[in-house]
């Protein structure tokens, strides 16, 4: 990877942060930082980044020395809720966990639920971290690596059938001064068990954010893991997240990513599907507008033989928006009798909205069946006169086209209150454009 | 003409085929039937040579050659024309160019010089109406969005073009409506003659009020359990299979 | 499954048709690369200063650049120094026509099958041919200068029409804009030129044939083609090479302008020497290809059949300026044995209601690795633009693999865009529905990959349909998935 480092100050910065912090004196916080200072931050000339100029913002915007935990005042996380959603809540403030405001951590279920560094210290987490996510993967794993302070992890055992999900709150409280984060997450689904995760990031404030996430997700044979994320940061969260989902074996994934805001959105996610007859759905949706970007870079890796799996990314791009997509799929040699597919679909609405898209297949085995399309386009002319002609206004003819348009993504969300809230937040965003 | 002796197939670890015993003599139609899966498809299919089937046992002789051990494209040379239940689509490729190159392929199998383009086309047409065919499915790739029915009538045309020794028609019946039905027979029908030989694989008796059999054989779990003339088909139609199941779990 | 595997052997031991050598006395530079060399081949072809000065500082930019690293193809580092940069066959005198060409000469074509006596040739195509680095013919001139259409070698066009060359050389493929490219603006020896008049449509096809035949050569050739407003032209290139161990480097230009109303159609078979079955050897094909719609309702059509060459990287490219001006793109590359194909194109549609598609078929077999690279980028003037394009791949055995690169640029709200890929192997069921009709396997496989490229195989002229269909008949015989 080529990269480049904006400048030495930015480097130097950097530097000094992770000198001065407390906490960050492990050995595997050092080796992430070294991995970090090797790779630099990427520039527009590194493929993987061409589209997204995050040295460049992070140089305008933050003070990235200045890294000590932002306070925050907020003591009810009732206005970030699902509404109707029973769940388990465990919430994190300026990248912190907050056990006051989560639900009690204690036997929920018979899950297990503890803060990372806790989990590490008894031994608990040591199988699974840094295991799938490795520093030297990305330039803002490695700076997660070396930076983390908070984290949770999640390990549900073997044949349980966790009913109730769990729901994150990521919670930027950005009212005083900047907020810069790193939070990981560590999730073992057991053998046969099943589980519904949602992460929710939201901020407050006018001031700049900067959070990476790096997720390790395990999901073992037979089990089920519904993961969704809903992205709607206000204003200047410039996020790098990178998540990588381990299937075993006859594993079923269904994933949905929901970007509607924020700064600068950056998602890495990755699937490894290491077993045979495993089933992936993996579903995002971007409804940008303003100067939002948001990259969804995508890899689903088959590296065994008779899995199936199926992404669709669709985007409505408004304003000054910017959409990158990237999706590679991986159908490694003996990974036979693989289905994937990819769909990535997007409409332009304005003239300063741009798209860049690169699906991507590459198929080192030959009785596989892969397809990908990629389509940018505009609503319908004659679906919209349709409606207009049946005396809809030109303004409900459209939304009604833009939603059933997004609404397709929604089929991987089983849960009668999530899917609602959901479809309520794509309504309400479609509506404004 | 064809001899088969105590064939045994299976696919995969599944037994289909338990010892199979047939004789077929030049100019007769024989109607094999049976239930689902009673192994009548996975017969036709070994004859033809498909290789996901593995033969176990048994014999099967073709005009005194050994069948089971001729490649699939020598044994349509040597006369044994399959119409598949499921004919596959093939993009790009012409039914025309397709057919050329195949019965140029068996004429040179059969020491006949290879038909020049005026010749073939000249044959073509002659055959076409045959099934009534329409020419513009002929000049379309082959198979491809093709009706049910226009696969079938396919299938036929190529039979009338090709003139095989023993024709195996699979389900050839399924998907077909009424008129369908009678032009497809109607085309078997005309191609009879006393030195080739039919095998009509099929679930219903329909078929065979149009190509009416010398021989039924009622095939049930790899195994042909009864042999009769015409009026076993009608039997079987009034009486159903489980007839035939109760018969055999009696028995 | 054995069979299949029995097959692919006899396939990969399949001998390569054009490998002989013929012993032609050549007349060589010296091994290497320096500015020396570049006044050596300029002083050669006795060319005006202004070309000369224009090499050397396409050779300052050269140096300046790094060989591109970002292709899915990998090779051993090239030795600039080790290869010989000019290479003529020699002729005592230059001829004046065809009966005082080297007989050899006249030989060496008429192996490939191409007469370049006009009387036997068929009606319809003008051959330009250039063996090693020069032209050393071209057919039917007088008869195409009559329509004032000028085709001839590019040392003779310099000399003849130095306003056209000096006028376009470079309009369209900058000497600098890239690595490969440079190296050809510093060191190209002949190619063809062609200039079509205004409202002039061409009778006939042109078409120049490539030889590399000397060893330790590279080839460096430039083609520029430039149609007048509303003039029309097809021109075809062939190409083949001797067995040799060692690799070869052809790194050619190729230019193409279009004005109002302009129709280019550009089609080549390309069947350079692919090295042994075990890659030993075999051309290193980097060539730049691009054509500039400039005028409104300007057309350029490539059409390529690649099925030769140890190592591909070719993206002929079409910058759609002109207003309502259109580009197209079809291709099949065969990859087999140790090849490595990394080819695509690029569509960049800056004018208005411009249109483009993009049609690729790649098969891969053996231990190859075959992938499409191509960008689509609709600027933000181009409102109105449409583009399709379809990506397929054709896998033979698992021992290869097949990549697709699509990068889609999209940057005004009036415009579609859509692209489609798919991956899969010859069905079975299709190969058994053959065979059943008594074709053999290796028939079977002909056809079948014959129908899965038809769509592009249909855009060559007759003349060259029939060759491609064979060439790919015979690069994949008995190569089953």
């Amino acid at each position: 990877m080529t990269t480049i480092v904006s400048n030495t100050d930015l480097k130097e910065k950097f530097s000094k942060a992770f000198e001065e912090a407390q906490g960050l004196k492990s050995q595997l916080h050092k080796e992430a930082f070294d991995a970090f200072q090797n790779m630099g931050l990427p520039g527009t000339k590194t493929e993987e980044y061409r589209f997204t100029p995050i040295a460049r913002l992070l140089e305008k915007n933050f003070n990235l020395d200045e890294i000590e935990p932002v306070p925050s005042g907020i003591n009810s996380v009732k206005d970030f809720l699902i509404p109707d959603l029973d769940a388990t809540v465990l919430v994190f403030l300026n990248g912190f966990f907050s056990e006051t405001l989560s639900s009690s951590i204690n036997n929920i279920d018979g899950l297990k639920i503890s803060k990372l560094e806790s989990a590490l210290a008894s031994g608990e987490a040591a199988d699974y971290f840094q295991k799938l996510l490795k520093p030297s993967d990305d330039p803002f794993t490695a700076l997660n690596s070396a930076f983390w302070q908070d984290g949770i992890f999640i390990h549900v055992p073997p044949h349980t059938k966790v009913e109730k999900p769990i729901l994150i709150l990521h919670i930027n409280d950005v009212v005083d001064r900047q907020s810069i984060a790193h939070t990981r997450l560590l999730l073992v689904v057991g053998e046969g068990s099943e589980l519904t995760l949602i992460e929710k990031s939201n901020s407050t404030g006018d001031h700049s954010i900067f959070h990476t996430f790096a997720e390790e997700i395990a999901v073992k044979e037979n089990a089920t893991l519904n993961y969704i994320k809903i992205q709607n940061d206000d204003g200047k969260l410039h996020q790098v997240a990178n998540s990588l989902i381990h299937q075993s074996a006859q594993s079923i994934l269904n994933t949905f990513t929901l970007t509607l805001s924020g700064a600068l959105i950056r998602n890495n996610f990755n699937i490894a599907i290491d077993g045979e007859f495993c089933e992936s759905h993996f579903h995002g949706l971007y409804l940008l507008n303003g100067s939002t970007l948001a990259d969804n870079h995508t890899v689903v890796d088959h590296l065994k033989p008779n899995s199936h799996s199926n992404e669709l990314y669709k985007g409505v791009l408004d304003g000054n928006s910017k959409g990158i997509f990237n999706g590679k799929i991986f159908v490694r040699p003996h990974a036979q009798k693989t289905n994937a597919f990819q769909s990535n679909r997007n409409i332009l609405l304005t003239d300063t909205a741009t798209i860049n898209t690169k699906p991507q297949l590459e198929i080192w085995a030959d009785d596989v069946k892969c397809s990908h399309g990629c389509t940018t386009g505009q609503l319908d002319e004659e679906a919209l006169f349709y409606l207009r002609s049946r005396g809809i206004p030109l303004e409900n003819a459209k939304a009604m086209l833009l939603y059933a348009f997004a609404a397709e993504t929604l089929e991987v969300i089983k849960k009668t209150e999530l899917k609602n809230y959901l479809d309520q937040r794509i309504s309400d965003r479609l509506a404004k454009f | 003409m064809l001899i088969v002796e105590n064939l045994k197939a299976r696919i995969g670890e599944k037994e289909i085929l338990n010892g199979i015993n047939l004789r077929v003599n030049a100019g007769e139609v024989h109607a094999i039937m049976g239930p689902n899966g009673s192994g009548k498809s996975t017969l036709a299919s070994v004859l033809a040579g498909r290789e996901e089937y593995e033969v176990t046992g048994g014999q099967v002789l073709f005009d005194d050659k050994n069948l089971l051990d001729l490649a699939p494209d020598i044994r349509a040379c040597e006369g044994i024309f399959l119409a598949f239940q499921y004919p596959v689509e093939i993009p790009g490729v012409s039914t025309v160019n397709f057919m050329k190159t195949a019965l140029n392929k068996i004429r040179a199998h059969r020491g006949q010089p290879a038909l020049d383009a005026v010749a073939f086309l000249q044959l073509m047409k002659e055959k076409m109406k045959l099934v009534e065919i329409d020419q513009s499915l002929l000049s379309r790739s082959l198979n491809e969005g093709f009706s049910g029915g226009e696969k079938k009538r396919n299938e036929i045309f190529q039979m009338a073009m090709i003139e095989p020794k023993l024709s195996i028609l699979d389900e050839t019946d399924s998907g077909l409506d009424i008129d369908a039905l009678r032009i497809v027979a109607n085309g078997v029908n005309k191609l009879r003659t006393k030195n080739n030989a039919t095998i009509v694989v099929t679930h219903y008796q329909r078929l065979l009020e149009y190509i009416v059999p010398d021989f039924v054989h009622v095939l049930y779990k790899g195994r042909i359990v009864k042999s009769g003339g015409k009026e076993l088909a009608l039997e079987l139609e009034s009486k159903g299979y489980d007839w035939i199941k109760n018969e055999m779990a009696t028995a | 499954m054995a069979k299949d595997n029995q097959v692919l052997e006899e396939f990969t031991s399949k001998d390569y048709e054009h490998g002989w050598a013929v012993n032609l006395e050549t007349e060589e530079s010296p091994k290497g690369l320096n500015e020396e060399i570049i006044r050596f081949i300029s002083s050669k072809k006795q060319e005006p200063l202004w070309l000369l000065e224009w090499r050397l500082k396409a050779f300052q930019h050269w140096q300046k650049m790094e060989e591109p690293k970002w292709s899915n193809v990998t090779y051993p580092k090239i030795n600039y120094q080790d290869i010989i940069y000019y290479s003529a066959p020699k002729q005592k005198v230059k001829p004046s026509n065809l009966s005082e060409v080297d007989p050899e000469l006249i030989k060496t074509f008429e192996k490939l099958g191409i007469s370049l006596t006009e009387q036997k040739r068929l009606t319809g195509v003008a051959v330009d041919a250039v063996i090693d680095s020069v032209s050393v013919a071209t057919t039917f001139k007088d008869k195409l200068k009559e329509l004032g259409i000028i085709f001839c070698s590019f040392s003779e066009a310099v000399r003849e029409h130095p306003e056209l060359v000096k006028k376009y050389l470079g309009s369209v493929v900058p000497m600098n804009d890239n690595y490969f490219a440079a190296l050809n603006s510093a060191v190209f020896s002949d190619g063809s030129f062609c200039y079509i008049p205004k409202g002039v449509r061409c009778p006939m096809e042109l078409s120049t044939y490539f030889r590399i035949n000397a060893a330790n050569t590279g080839q460096f050739e430039r083609t520029l083609i430039v149609a007048d407003e509303s003039s029309y032209v097809s021109y075809l290139e062939g190409c083949t090479a001797p067995m040799r161990d060692e690799n070869q480097l052809h790194a050619a230009v190729v230019e193409l302008y279009a004005m109002d109303d302009a129709e280019i159609k550009y089609s080549t078979v390309q069947n350079w020497y692919p090295g042994d079955k075990n890659g030993k050897g075999g051309i290193y094909n980097f060539v730049t290809k691009r054509g500039l719609c400039f005028g409104d309702h300007s057309k350029i059509s490539w059409t390529q059949v690649e099925t030769g060459s140890a190592i591909t990287w070719k993206y002929p490219s079409c910058v759609l300026k002109g207003d309502y001006s259109m580009g197209e793109f079809y291709s099949v590359a065969v990859t087999n044995n140790f090849q490595q194909a990394d080819t695509g194109t690029k569509m960049i549609h800056i004018g208005k209601n411009t249109r483009s598609r993009i049609v690729s078929k790649g098969i891969s077999a053996g231990k190859s690795q075959n992938s499409y690279r191509g960008q689509v980028r609709i600027m933000k003037r181009a409102v109105n633009s449409r583009n399709f394009s379809q990506c397929d791949s054709l896998l033979m055995g698992d021992q290869c693999g097949a990549h697709t690169f699509p990068y889609i640029d999209v940057e005004n709200n009036t415009s579609k865009v859509e692209h489609e890929a798919t991956t899969s192997k010859i069905g079975e069921d299709q190969i058994f529905y053959c065979l059943q009709r008594g074709i053999d396997e290796e028939a079977a496989v002909a056809l079948i990959v014959n129908g899965y490229a038809k769509e592009v195989l249909n855009q060559l002229p007759m003349e060259f349909a029939v060759e491609a269909q064979k060439l790919l008949a015979l690069t994949l015989e008995g190569s089953v998935g």
